[in-house]
């Protein structure tokens, strides 16, 4: 029912968001969203009026690519992705290492 | 001989911030070379409540998330879990949904222009102007019987209607706020003092803008023509307004662009009550969300994205929003690049930003 989405393996992730970058896409946001034992991340990009969505599905503990060479923006949410839902990121430009959400109740929450 | 860097802690706590957020100022002498944003004080967990509240009931939650755009968060996710169940409220619900956004707008505008008259320390404007903030807060009392928390959102419509007589008793009302600030529009725009705080102070390019995924006035203030209602939800698609911007990118095109849009509101509020239709404001809802959808609205401060995944239970597996301050601090981060430490409360205050929305 999310319109303009392409589900993909995670080792093509960066591929994909160069393709995203490449036709004149922005970041709009990333978020996670746990299903039973895994964990669905979904990349939305938007160009004018138009928005496009990229998903993966992981396992726990897998370590997914840093999107932030591409878009530099996106280190906020990378690190938002980390802090709440304990998804580990490799290679973001501000790695804030756990410390974005300083909460009293211990993240993950999820 | 470089100069020395040194750090300079900005917040959590400082006089123009009434919420926490952290930046490190790196400086050299008095001018700031990088800025790194931190928040995350004062999250309190309310996307993970939707796992343990029923999906009607979320819909007070979702409202709770600010006070000053609190309506706006509620409808996003009505309208992104309405889409899931294939709901189409009625056209008199659509055109009071749209008639209390715009409300909420104007409040927020205005508000935001008091903080900023109180910024650069014009006390006696900061008081002008939320005094016409006071009478919005008024019309949004006589709508839905809250000053803060409307509450007046359900899934399929509204809870209670907007009698016509009160919504014609707004006309006037909207005549004098917007009196009000066409003489308080010369100050902000016009008198020397203040505009030597404003003009060429932040200036954000507007590739920058695009790049940074910059939203609302603080996109609009760097020349780029987006404004989500232009997506046509609620009775957008019915009233007639286009999208204000500004050539400036500095603190003062922020400054011009959310005052027009006042205006712009209230043009818009007008169209709704000549326009509403006399029809139920309700639809019955069956069943339980099953699918995924994102709804992209225009909140006072910018795009707000609403993501709801459900899968056919009482419980949403997520909610996600993603507020327009949460996407505009990368830009704030480069706009304070190489600004004067005197001049970076300011620049912290013309993005408008929201710690309650950002924290969630």
């Amino acid at each position: 029912m999310l319109d303009n989405l392409e589900e993909i393996e995670y080792n093509g992730l960066l591929n994909k968001i160069k393709e995203v970058r490449v036709d004149g896409y922005v970041i709009m946001q990333i978020c996670a969203t746990k299903i039973d034992e895994s964990y669905e991340v979904l990349y939305s990009f938007g160009k004018d009026y138009d928005v496009r969505h990229v998903k993966i599905t992981i396992e726990p503990g897998t370590h997914i690519p840093s999107i932030t060479d591409i878009f530099p923006a996106a280190y906020l949410y990378e690190n938002e992705m980390h802090d709440l839902f304990g998804i580990e990121i490799d290679g973001i430009n501000h790695d804030y290492k756990g410390g974005l959400y300083r909460t009293a109740v211990e993240t993950p929450f999820a | 001989m470089a100069s020395k860097r040194s750090v300079i802690p900005f917040g959590p706590q400082h006089p123009v911030l009434p919420e926490p957020i952290h930046i490190d100022l790196i400086t050299e002498d008095e001018k700031v070379v990088e800025a790194v944003p931190s928040i995350g004080f004062v999250h309190r967990g309310l996307e993970h409540l939707v796992t343990k509240k029923d999906f009607g009931e979320m819909v007070y939650v979702a409202e709770r998330i600010c006070g000053i755009c609190s309506f706006g968060h509620g409808y996003g996710y009505v309208n992104a879990v309405e889409h899931i169940m294939g709901i189409e409220p009625t056209q008199r619900a659509k055109y009071i949904r749209t008639l209390l956004f715009e409300l909420s707008r104007m409040h927020s505008h205005i508000l935001w222009l008091g903080l900023m008259a109180d910024a650069f320390g014009f006390e006696s404007l900061f008081m002008e102007t939320w005094k016409h903030r006071e009478r919005v807060l008024d019309m949004l009392e006589w709508a839905t019987g809250g000053r803060v928390i409307f509450s007046i959102m359900r899934l399929g419509g509204l809870r209670k209607d907007v009698p016509d007589e009160i919504l014609k008793s707004f006309l006037p009302e909207l005549d004098k706020i917007e009196e009000g600030i066409r003489a308080c529009e010369k100050a902000f725009l016009s008198d020397p003092a203040v505009l030597s705080r404003l003009k060429g102070v932040g200036y954000l390019s507007k590739e920058d803008a695009i790049s940074l995924g910059c939203e609302g006035p603080f996109l609009r203030a760097s020349g780029v023509a987006r404004d989500n209602r232009m997506r046509g939800y609620a009775a957008y698609k019915d009233v007639d307004f286009d999208i204000i911007t500004s050539d400036d990118g500095d603190s003062y095109g922020r400054c011009y662009v959310r005052i027009q849009e006042i205006y712009q509101s209230a043009s818009i509020i007008r169209q709704c009550i000549e326009k509403i239709p006399d029809e139920g404001i309700y639809v019955p809802i069956k069943g339980f969300p099953n699918g995924e959808y994102m709804t992209v609205i225009e909140q006072p401060r910018g795009g707000a994205c609403y993501y709801v995944h459900a899968s056919g239970k009482k419980f949403i597996e997520r909610m996600r929003v993603r507020t327009p301050t949460f996407a505009n601090i990368p830009a704030l981060a480069k706009t304070l690049q190489g600004c004067d430490v005197a001049d970076v409360p300011i620049l912290v205050v013309t993005i408008d930003p929201c710690i309650s929305c950002t924290e969630r």
